[in-house]
């Protein structure tokens, strides 16, 4: 499910706030109208109802058409695609640092480039690049 | 030399904020110059089965740097950022944009530490909208930085 960049940001700014990640961990065990929602914080409804919105325009909650109940629910798919780009740029690094670990080994074996530049390699009493000079 | 934890470890600590770290068996040094010297990124930065062309590689505060990493089958994926901090050998942030998703932007804080058997080094990542870290910048990194959500990690376990 592609999601547009302005959802994205959306979601980012949706989730910045304590109150609403606690209003979604909230409704991650199930549906739960605004006087529920609004139970755990000493916040007025209107407060809560602000919350909502900015969660409902995020697309991270849906709420019911009947106007009294509304109950609010989770939508999990927009929650997806932030972790999709958190797993991306973890993936990036998680694949870096073990090449990362191939190329130290490299280095330190003296076949990389430039290993005898290396200023922190402990030395066993002879620097093998560093002759005195005569 | 068994000190060394060779695997990537990772937690979240907020909804948009990840540590991860990775001890390598290497003097710190070394690890910078990995960091700081763009032939040596371009050996090991990306996904081992793409290739990776170091197109900018400014490393110093404020310089850009933009990597693409090209695949097998020709396709082209770029990733850019610039450089915030830059403390050799001990600390370097910068920021981590993919193009395909513009606006979007982690600032990775790498810290390299020595430790028994190598270096030790912790990236922590902060995920925001352009106009958050735009905020950020403006008002220095603070509030509510540091505060523990394992609600949320709770909760995405539960969206698995």
């Amino acid at each position: 499910m592609v999601k547009t960049e302005r959802q994205l940001d959306l979601i980012f700014a949706a989730l910045a706030d304590p109150t609403r990640r606690a209003i979604l961990a909230r409704l991650a065990q199930g549906e739960a109208t605004v006087m529920e929602l609004a139970e755990p914080f000493a916040m007025s409804l209107p407060a809560v109802s602000k919350h909502l919105k900015v969660l409902e325009r995020s697309g991270l909650i849906s709420r019911g058409r009947d106007a009294q109940w509304r109950p609010c629910r989770l939508e999990p798919a927009p929650l997806e695609e932030a972790r999709s780009w958190i797993d991306m740029h973890r993936t990036i690094w998680e694949a870096s640092f073990s090449r990362l670990d191939d190329l130290l080994l490299e280095l330190q074996s003296g076949n990389g480039i430039q290993a005898d530049r290396a200023a922190n390699i402990e030395s066993d009493g002879k620097e093998p690049n560093d002759e005195p000079n005569r | 030399m068994n000190q060394t934890d060779n695997r990537l470890t990772s937690e979240i600590v907020s909804d948009t904020e990840i540590t991860m770290h990775r001890t390598f068996a290497a003097p710190r040094e070394l690890v910078f110059r990995a960091f700081s010297e763009p032939e040596l990124v371009a050996k090991w930065w990306g996904q081992r089965s793409a290739e990776t062309i170091v197109e900018t590689y400014d490393f110093r505060p404020g310089g850009a740097w933009r990597m693409i990493q090209r695949n097998p089958d020709g396709q082209e994926y770029a990733f850019r950022g610039s450089f915030l901090e830059i403390e050799p050998p001990s600390r370097i942030v910068q920021t981590f944009e993919f193009e395909p998703m513009p606006g979007h932007i982690s600032t990775d804080a790498m810290t390299l530490t020595e430790v028994d058997g190598g270096t030790r080094v912790t990236i922590d990542s902060t995920f925001m909208s352009k106009e958050d870290l735009d905020g950020m910048l403006q008002s220095g990194m603070e509030a509510g930085a540091n505060e523990s959500y394992d609600r949320l990690e709770e909760l995405l376990a539960t969206l698995v």
